[in-house]
Formats: C-alpha cells, structure tokens, sequence
C-alpha cells in the first residue's frame, strides 16, 4: 500500500516534469511538427533548471540524437531521458557560493577582483574555452570600463537566476 | 632534483588542476545564465505575438459586431435608428474629376507665419532633402502642400502600371525598405547611412509604412502618405481632405516592383495560383470595392467559429463600410495585429477576417524617377520568428499557426484573390500551400511554390515584408525568398532590429541592420532582454487581470477538495484554457507568479495582487472595469468610429448608446445605471462630451511612445488626482 502511495506520488511527479519539459521544448519547436535543431538542446535543458558541462551536455545529446544524427531532436525521444535527468536531480546548478570560491580560486592574492586580461585568459585557455562571441558578451556586461575589471562578487550578485 | 621540486611541481599541478576547474564551474554557470536569457527572450516576443494575435480576434469580434448591425438590428426607436443611421452613412469616393480639379488645396492660404518647408513643383530632389531635414527637427508640413503634394503624386502614380519596373542600369543602386510602421526615425537613419533618393540610388518601400509609430504623416509626406489619427490630429482644419485625397492615392499604388525583370519584390509573398500577367492587366484602382463584396461572400462559408458569434453573414455587401473599409485605419489598434498562434496547443481556430485584407491593402512599393517611393500601406500583422539568428540550414521558419491544415479549396481564382495573395500571404517551410487562416487572407506558401513561380516566370529570387524579423530580416527557401523588415523596435524599444537590403547590378543582396536607439547599443545584451520582457509582462498581466473571473472559475475546477491551492502545472492548464495564447506558461512561471516551494500556488491571493497592480480607480466597480478592460480594444475602435468628425470627443449619449449597442452583442451584463455613472464620472468638466483619449487613458490604454531619450512629451497615464486624468496621448 505504501508502494502505491509511493508509485503514485512518483506518477504526478513524473507527470509534472512531463508538462514543464514539453513547454520549454515547445519554444523552439519552430514548425510545430515536435523538433527542435540540436542547437537549441543546451538552451532547452539549461532552462528546465539543469547546469550540466559542455562535456556533459555533448553526451545528452548523444543519447537524445537519431542513429543517424540530421541536425534535428525529436520530442520522443527527448522526453524520457530529460525526465530521468529530472528525476535523478542530475546537473544541479551552482550555489553562490562555489561560485565565489571558483572566483578566489583564479584570484589567489584575494584582491577581490580580476583584470580584464586575467578574465580572457581563464575563460579563453582553461575549463572548457569560450567562444568569442561568448566572451565578449561576459565582458560587455561584468567589466568595469574605469578599472578595467571585474569585481566579481558583485559580478556574481548581479547574475542571479530566479529558479523559482 | 630533489624533493623541494616535485612538491613544487606536484603544487603547481595541482594549483593548475584547481584553476582549470574553477574556469570550468564558471562557464557552466555562465552558460546556464545566457541560456536562461535565451529563454526568456524567446518567451518575450511569443508573449508579444500572442497578445496581437489575441488583439485580431477581438478585431474579429467587431467586425462581427458590425455585421451583426447590418444584418440584423431593428432599431427600437426612432432615435436610436437615426443614431445609426447617422453614424454610417455613406459616402462615396470623390470621383475621378473632382479629384483632377485639385482645387482642394490652392485656395488654402499658407499664413505668413508659418516657417515650416514650402513646396513647389514638379518636386525637385532639394525640396525632399529639405522635407526630410524639416521633420528631423520635428515640423510640420502645411496641409496646402499636403494637399499639393498628393494631388502630384497621384497623377503620377497614375501612369505607373500594376508591376512597376526598376532597373539597374538606370540606378546603379537599388535598396529596399520593408515596413515601416511609421517610425520616422528609422528611416532618416536610413538616408542618413544610405543616401537620399535620387536617380542613382532608387529605393523601393515595400509596404505597411503607416500605423504605430507617431510620425506616419511625416514618413508619408516623405513616401506620400498619411495616417487617419495622426492626421487629423495634425491637419486639424484640412484632415477630412487630405484623407479623402489619400483614399484615392491608395489605392493607385502599384501591387509590385519587378528589378531588372529578375527580382520580384511584394508586400506579402506569393501563392500557387500567383499569375503575373493577370496582375498586370487588373484595374488596381478598382480593387478595394470589390476585394470587400468578395471575401465578405467568402466568409459566409467559413466553418462556424468556436465562438458564439451570428452566424449569418449577409452576402450582400454592406455600403457603409465601404468608404472606411478603403479609407485609412479608422481602428487603430495598438497590438491589434495578427500574429502567430499555435492551434496545436490551443483549441481556438482563427476566424478569417472580411474587412482586414482590404483596408490593410498593403501595397508592392514602386520607385520614383525622384527616389520617392510609392507603396503606402496600413496596420500590419507582423509575426515573427524567435530565432535570434538567421538559419542557414534547413530554413526554419517564423513560428506558424498550425490550423487543422485546409488545403486551398479553388481551383482557380479570380483577380481579386490574386491581389491578397500577394498582399497577405508568408512563406512557411514546409512543401506545399495553404489558407493563411491567421491573417484571413493569402496563404502560407512553400519552397516548391516559391521555385515554381522563379521558374515560371525566369526570376532569381522573392524580396517581400510583411513580417517582423528579430534580425530585421531573413532568408527562407533556400535563400529564394528574403524577408525584409525596417522598423526597429517595433515591438518595444530593444525588441527587434530593422533591416533594408541593396541591390547592384549583379543583383546580390547586401543586407544592413540598424537599431534607431542609441540607448539599446550601450545596454547589456541582458538590460536590453530584461527591458523588452518586462514590456511584454506587463501586457500579459493586464490580459491575466482582464479575465479574472474566468481564472478564478478556471482554478477552482482544479482545487475539488477546496484547500485554497493548486498546482502550478495545473496554473499553467487552467490559464491556458481561459487567455488560449498559446504560450509557454510553465517557462514563464518564474515571472508571473512568485516562487512557491512547494509546487502550489495559493490562487485566490494570486488574482488579488494581480489586481492590486491592475486597478486604479476605487470608485468603479472592478467587475465593470474588468469587462471593459477586456474589450477595451474594441471599444476604441468603436469611438472612433462614433467620433465621426475625428474631434476626439463624443456626447455622453453617444458613449450611452454605444455601450447599450455594444454590450447587448457580447452579452456583456452592465446596467444602465454603471453606464450613465461612469460616464458621468469620466466627464470631467461635466460639459457633456468625454475626451475620448482620457476615458481610454483611464484603463491605461495608451500608445507607448517611443523612448528617445528624455524627449518625449507623451507621460503615460497615471491617475494622479481624483478625477483620474492625466494629459492625453499626443499623437
């Protein structure tokens, strides 16, 4: 009887993830015919609340692509494996404050800032590389024109993301 | 050597390791942020489309409403009779030679004190840059030149045929402008970065130049043409004639633009049955008439709509449209364009719409020896895709309604079909053609269509407008067809980029994107996202609010057991079920309800604080507000119409009666009593009439201007004193 209660607490949560997953994959679904271009993925499962890595998310995509890959995802074959992503709490976002530490960890003096050059370097050569336009985009928006650097706990501040 | 080393080594290492990892955590949660932003911009302009497509059907509505009112009203009295009667009479064209005589403007007398530009002509190519220059610094242009200059421009579009010819050998240089939607200052952004017209540089406007943004006179004056609102507004004495004369204008455009008998360039796009030969043969001036008698017949055999709605539509047409139906917009609405709508999610089937195709007749723009161009237009229905950037892969096109798909039914059609086809129609990606169930009129029309129609007739590609483009513009069909979109921020200020396109003689097209804000440029890529959403949110809060009882109805039917709560996907269900926008409600959650834990929401608590924002005025009852608030689009247009001598106030007794006609259509339950107090209560200087444009202000039912800096002079409304008014919109 328990399992039931269980199996059936399971079912509607399953069954909410199933409605949230098909919203966001709705969005890009362009022509209504249940794809989405594999280049939306990343976009999509990021937005369903998953922070995975680019290693990571190239995976994903292995297991939600055709056997013979065209460019395309079908909301079929989409649909159970982003549920067990749910399911499984895989790919959990970032606390704030791992994020801080990652920062001190590239500003060991603890001045509590980057340069903008130290910034580039770090995004550009380490970790799984920015592209430019990628860079560009972090920069226009956490650098400091006067200084010509990021404090980055205010960085940090500034970009949080309301889950809800 | 030594141990010092390797621990120095082994340190470094792992010093590296950490770095590398710290880099790592950083993308990822950055990557996770952009595609959050992504999400959200994406959700931003479903949001705007939604609610111009939801805008449509309430235009739908009153058209309906009007018909209802041909069809079927059987005044009670004399005086309501005559109230009717009086409203919508007819008036004919000016005919042909009432029109030839132009001597509508050389009586007007322009005073001496007036230091705005002085025509004379033939038109020189110093007097438009002079024109061009004078509205830059914001003046106005006398309603005698007015006058004068349209009587010119119609003896010479006169002369143009039905598809006008450009060719480059004559101008080395040929660019194309999409819609313009009256936004002035895109198109001096574009001379200025372009060039004036002149004999070398033709430009090509294609369509839809007027209609929401405020400076559609000083574009047409420019491109020749005008705008009802703004017009008389701004030609207070002269308005009603230079309307008249722009009727005439209108309707002499030119349908299409053939460059170097290689590129085809329309307002709309085209359709499996497109036959340029009987395009060029029609009498375009004719059209409008009978496109309306047409299409009204076509109506009466729509399936019946899901909608309670009368269901006999006379076939005959009714005569007191007719004017206005040609006319320019005698309803402006603000959203109230088509846009897209996913019928797979939603269960609401777009209703096509008689009188849309023909007052909206845009126009294929035609070149001037003088670089001025042709092609006036009205409201548009722009759609847009969400894709940020332009495939070039298999083309992925602007989001469509996927109607439970009709195949075009005729086998062949008759001219005037030809003529909304080009006008209406958007290109889709799948193969094939069908009815454009959305606009009401053309199709959607595939790559085979389009690569038929190149081949049929030997041309090399389909240059065409019509739709906005978060890019300004966009190719499709395997970069056969190109759509080209020139209004900035059309949406909000940030929400979209304008485009225009060169042609040389080689035929190449040569794209520029502009954005005419210089705020957007210094904003962050997220400011600008968050700005444009919270624009979008707002509208989707007032329709939220609009429809409260129905919500309210909606979340009960989930909470059976009455604990006050229910789930938030069940939020999402029963949201849908009333608004039917189509939209994604679970991925906008975040910004419309605030974050429960639990997965609930606390419904009853949610629809009061919507309402707190929402409403204003204590002292009218909020259901009233409510229903008003919902039909508030309509009630526009339909004051508008009251306001037959467009002075922007109506008597207390015509806004009674409106509302009596009004609201015994949409079985809408108001007493006479609220009527006659809000009424009351809205005549403010208690002389008998209300300022239409306060009474519309009141629900906050104002046109957004345009942010330029600190220098608009439009302050939105906000009640801040008792009676509840605030300076009204200038237009």
């Amino acid at each position: 009887m328990a399992d039931d209660k269980e199996r059936e607490g399971t079912e509607l949560v399953v069954a909410e993830f199933h409605k949230k997953i098909k919203d966001a994959f709705e969005v890009f679904d362009h022509e209504a015919n249940n794809t989405v271009d594999v280049r939306e993925i990343g976009t999509i499962i990021r937005s369903l609340g998953c922070c995975p890595s680019e290693g990571e998310l190239h995976d994903l995509i292995l297991e939600v692509e055709e056997e013979e890959p065209t460019g395309y995802i079908r909301f079929e074959k989409f649909l159970p494996v982003m549920t067990k992503v749910l399911l499984e709490k895989r790919y959990r976002p970032i606390p704030e404050d791992i994020l801080l530490r990652a920062f001190e960890v590239l500003d060991p003096s603890k001045r509590g800032f980057l340069t903008k050059e130290e910034l580039i370097k770090y995004m550009t050569e380490e970790g799984e590389p920015f592209s430019q336009e990628e860079m560009e985009e972090m920069l226009s928006a956490a650098i400091d024109p006067e200084s010509n650097s990021i404090r980055y706990k205010d960085y940090i501040a500034m970009m949080v993301v309301d889950d809800g | 050597m030594g141990s010092g080393t390797s621990a120095q080594h082994h340190f470094a290492f792992q010093n590296a390791e950490k770095a590398f990892k710290a880099a790592a955590l950083i993308q990822r949660w950055y990557r996770r942020y952009m595609a959050r932003l992504e999400m959200r911009r994406h959700c931003t302009w479903r949001i705007f489309q939604s609610i111009e497509y939801a805008g449509q059907q309430d235009q739908d509505k009153l058209h309906d409403f009007f018909s209802y009112l041909v069809d079927h009203f059987t005044p009670n009295s004399n005086h309501e009779r005559d109230f009717l009667n009086c409203k919508f009479t007819t008036e004919r064209f000016l005919q042909d030679s009432e029109m030839e005589k132009g001597s509508d403007y050389e009586s007007i007398e322009v005073p001496d004190n007036y230091t705005g530009p002085r025509l004379s002509f033939p038109l020189l190519p110093d007097h438009a840059t002079a024109l061009v220059e004078a509205f830059r610094l914001k003046q106005q242009l006398h309603a005698r030149y007015v006058l004068n200059l349209l009587h010119e421009t119609r003896k010479h579009l006169v002369q143009l045929p039905n598809i006008n010819r450009v060719s480059t050998c004559y101008s080395e240089e040929i660019t194309v402008c999409g819609d313009l939607h009256g936004q002035l200052d895109d198109l001096i952004f574009i001379f200025h970065k372009n060039g004036l017209p002149s004999p070398e540089r033709a430009y090509v406007f294609n369509g839809d130049f007027v209609d929401r943004g405020k400076e559609s006179v000083e574009i047409l004056m420019i491109l020749l043409y005008g705008f009802t609102k703004e017009v008389m507004h701004k030609y207070k004495t002269h308005g009603k004639k230079i309307l008249k004369i722009l009727q005439d204008v209108f309707c002499w455009l030119p349908l299409a633009t053939l460059v170097d008998e290689k590129v085809l360039i329309l307002h709309g796009g085209v359709s499996d049955m497109t036959d340029l030969e009987l395009l060029a043969k029609l009498d375009r001036h004719k059209i409008v008439s009978t496109l309306w008698r047409k299409t009204r017949k076509q109506k009466g055999k729509q399936p019946a709509k899901e909608k309670a709605a009368p269901t006999s539509h006379a076939e005959r047409p009714a005569p007191w449209l007719l004017p206005q139906s040609c006319s320019l917009p005698t309803w402006p609405l603000h959203l109230g364009s088509p846009g897209r709508h996913r019928t797979s999610r939603s269960s609401s089937i777009p209703c096509s719409r008689p009188v849309e195709p023909l007052e909206l007749a845009p126009r294929g723009g035609s070149s001037a020896d003088l670089g001025l161009g042709g092609a006036g237009s009205r409201q548009a229905s722009p759609r847009a895709g969400p894709e940020g950037r332009p495939r070039s892969s298999r083309q992925k096109q602007a989001q469509r309604p996927r109607s439970p798909c009709r195949p075009r039914r005729r086998k062949t059609i008759s001219w005037p079909f030809q003529v909304v086809d080009i006008l209406w129609s958007d290109p889709m990606a799948q193969e094939g053609c069908k009815a454009n169930t959305v606009r009401g009129g053309g199709c959607y029309f595939g790559p085979n269509v389009t690569e038929q129609l190149l081949q049929k007739y030997n041309l090399q590609f389909l240059i065409r407008s019509h739709e906005c483009k978060p890019e300004g513009y966009e190719f499709c069909h395997r970069r056969k067809v190109l759509t080209i979109f020139s209004a900035s921020n059309y949406y909000e200020v940030g929400s979209n980029r304008g485009a225009y396109v060169k042609l040389g003689p080689a035929l190449t097209p040569y794209v520029v994107q502009y954005q005419a804000n210089k705020e957007t440029h210094r904003l962050t890529m997220r400011q600008r996202i968050s700005r444009v959403e919270e624009s979008a949110l707002r509208s989707l809060r007032e329709k939220l609010f609009a429809s409260s009882l129905d919500l309210l109805g909606e979340f009960k039917k989930h909470d059976a057991d009455k604990t006050g709560l229910i789930t938030l996907s069940a939020w999402a269900e029963a949201v849908e079920s009333v608004l039917h926008l189509g939209l994604p409600w679970l991925m906008l959650r975040p910004q419309l309800v605030n974050s429960s834990t639990d997965n609930t929401l606390e419904y009853k608590s949610w629809l009061e604080d919507l309402a707190k924002e929402q409403l204003s005025r204590e002292n009218i009852q909020s259901s009233l507000l409510e229903t008003l608030y919902r039909n508030r689009s309509n009630l526009e247009a339909i004051f508008r119409i009251i306001d037959s001598d467009h002075s922007g106030f109506i008597s207390l007794d015509e806004f009674r009666q409106t509302w009596k006609l009004f609201s015994s259509h949409m079985n809408i339950d108001i007493t006479d009593d609220c009527i006659c107090d809000l009424a009351r209560s809205i005549d403010f200087n208690r002389d008998g009439h209300i300022d239409i444009n306060e009474f519309l202000e009141a629900f906050h039912i104002v046109e957004q201007s345009s942010t330029e800096g600190d220098t608009s002079d439009c302050p939105q409304a906000t009640n801040t004193d008792n009676s509840g008014c605030s300076k009204p919109s200038k237009h």
